[in-house]
């Protein structure tokens, strides 16, 4: 009955033809999901859109988008590195697909390398998106590329820290709902679409030390104002990535 | 290297809390062969698979894998390694050819996906994402993700638990299949007739143990209870045939006509059978041996009531 079929010739595939292979198959996951799109796409573009034409918000002076953009690409960047990965990150872990991975050639660093590859082609796609509609309705950037590049940078490190932390340490559910739920209050009070200011000055001074107040206060900062490298929102932001990736690190659970 | 064991397991001690999962297990699997570790839940199978596996450290005891150790060395190990899980192992959204394929990429030589999904029937799947195909497919889809890579050796849990008939035979053929080209595979399973058809070896664990070992034939040959049964008058006087048979023997009218002969049932014991009936002038009807099956020796060694 042998057939040679299986006759055994074992080996791994090279690492770069893994980690692509793995980097496209998780982003043809998330973008597949409904609700993932939902929270990436569908809602930073609709705040973007309804609250540039309609004057729901006092943005303080000067054109609503040019407020109103930064805030949602920091938003984008939240939505993706933190509430998408450890939403997807979570059930991945409960359905044994980070058990099963485990057992393959594909090495633990490069499966995180590969979800972070299929982060930055998710955000990649976002941005410009967010960018070519912001555009479209009169948005107007200033600023060096370079600050804003980092800002992005430092922030997706940032929140996939805190996505990787949650979604390896809680059960799926819990993921689930508490990552919409800061989704949802970051939304609200990290100064993406309300201005910080509109906040009583205690509670300002402990949202601006949240990440997403360090991220949509730094890309405002240079996108609208043209500010030069603005440090202190780097350095909240690198404090939130040393931390999160820290915890995530030590803490994180593949089963 | 082809002399030393696929696996050897020596003393494998595992504990979770103060419960302990696995108690000093012995197991040496020969290269080549079909080997089904046989068990009641909570008898430490899958403890013992996912230590080979790499992904439970002992706390005591050794475990060798294709001479490596699979905790430490790890990354040499699974290239050479197949695993098909108890359950899961596949993102919800990702469709049964996509996520072989992809199983398939990140291997060497890989098997053609297609030749696959042809024999394990995953075809139907189309386009349904994993979370929708039903125990079944998910069960086939997690066998040909465990042997796409070719690899020398397999680890399946509870392979064909929740198949159809037809799905079952279709997962035997593939494993004879595996040995034929050479493949190691070490399965678990709770269906006897499973081990019986498949394994070159079982070994039936209880208790975090092995309590016994050898090929489905010997471990059935074990004890006493070979039993001879034939019908005819009733009424007949089996004191005159126990007289003929060897001491230990146990002879019993189970119903009217219906009569059961316990002890080493062999030629001689069906020829004294056969003769002691041609001088009562009896017809033996429907005379048939029956050997222990695995099931029996798993009942007898394992006990007959249920596991909390």
């Amino acid at each position: 009955m042998s057939t040679g079929t299986f006759a055994p010739e074992p080996g791994a595939a090279p690492l770069p033809r893994m980690i692509g292979a793995q980097t496209a198959l998780e982003t043809r996951m998330l973008l597949r999901n409904g609700e993932q799109l939902l929270l990436t796409i569908v809602i930073p573009t609709v705040l973007l859109v309804l609250f540039s034409a309609v004057p729901i918000i006092d943005t303080g002076g000067g054109r609503r988008v040019d407020f109103l953009a930064p805030g949602l690409l920091a938003l984008a960047v939240m939505s993706t590195a933190f509430t998408g990965q450890a939403i997807a990150t979570g059930f991945e872990r409960r359905y044994g697909v980070l058990k099963r991975l485990g057992a393959s050639p594909l090495p633990r660093w490069a499966l995180m390398t590969a979800k972070t590859g299929s982060v930055l082609v998710t955000e990649a796609l976002q941005i410009v998106l967010l960018s070519v509609i912001a555009l479209a309705l009169g948005w107007s950037p200033h600023g060096d590329p370079a600050a804003v590049v980092l800002l992005l940078a430092l922030g997706t490190a940032a929140f996939s820290g805190l996505g990787l932390l949650m979604a390896g340490t809680l059960r799926a559910e819990a993921t689930l709902a508490a990552a919409n739920l800061v989704f949802l209050l970051l939304l609200v009070g990290g100064g993406v679409v309300v201005p910080l200011d509109k906040f009583p000055g205690g509670v300002r001074s402990a949202l601006d030390l949240l990440p997403i107040s360090a991220l949509s206060d730094g890309l405002r900062g240079v996108l609208q104002h043209g500010s030069a490298m603005p440090w202190s929102d780097l350095g909240i932001l690198a404090v939130w990535a040393v931390l999160g990736l820290g915890a995530a690190a030590r803490f994180f659970r593949w089963e | 290297m082809q002399s030393t064991p696929a696996v050897e397991v020596v003393g494998l001690v595992k504990r979770y809390g103060t419960k302990t999962a696995v108690d000093g297990l012995e197991l040496s699997v020969p290269r080549g062969s079909v080997t089904a570790v046989l068990g009641p839940n909570g008898a430490g199978k899958t403890t013992t698979i996912e230590s080979c596996e790499g992904y439970r450290r002992p706390d005591a005891g050794t475990v060798r894998v294709l001479g490596l150790d699979p905790v430490t060395q790890s990354a040499q190990l699974r290239p050479r390694i197949g695993v098909m899980l108890q359950s899961g192992g596949v993102y919800p959204g990702a469709r049964a050819e996509e996520m072989l394929r992809h199983t398939a990429s990140l291997h060497a030589n890989p098997i053609d996906p297609a030749l696959l999904i042809e024999r394990l029937g995953l075809g139907s799947c189309g386009r349904t994402p994993y979370r929708r195909l039903s125990g079944g497919q998910q069960q086939r889809l997690a066998l040909a993700m465990a042997v796409v890579g070719r690899p020398e050796l397999v680890f399946l849990d509870e392979p064909t638990a929740g198949l159809d008939p037809q799905a079952r035979r279709a997962t035997w053929d593939l494993v004879r299949e595996l040995r034929a080209d050479g493949v190691t595979t070490v399965l678990t399973t709770h269906f006897m007739d499973e081990a019986e058809q498949l394994a070159d070896d079982v070994a039936i664990v209880d208790g975090g143990k092995v309590i016994a070992r050898g090929t489905p034939e010997e471990l059935c040959r074990g004890g006493a209870e070979d039993t001879l049964r034939f019908s005819g008058r009733p009424g007949l006087d089996l004191l005159s045939l126990l007289k003929a048979l060897p001491p230990d023997s146990a002879a019993a009218e189970l119903t009217p006509g219906n009569y059961r002969v316990e002890g080493r049932v062999d030629p001689q014991m069906l020829a004294t059978v056969t003769s002691w009936c041609a001088q009562h002038g009896v017809m033996p009807d429907r005379i048939a041996v029956e050997r222990r099956t695995l099931e029996d020796v798993f009942l007898e060694l394992t006990g007959k009531e249920l596991r909390p």
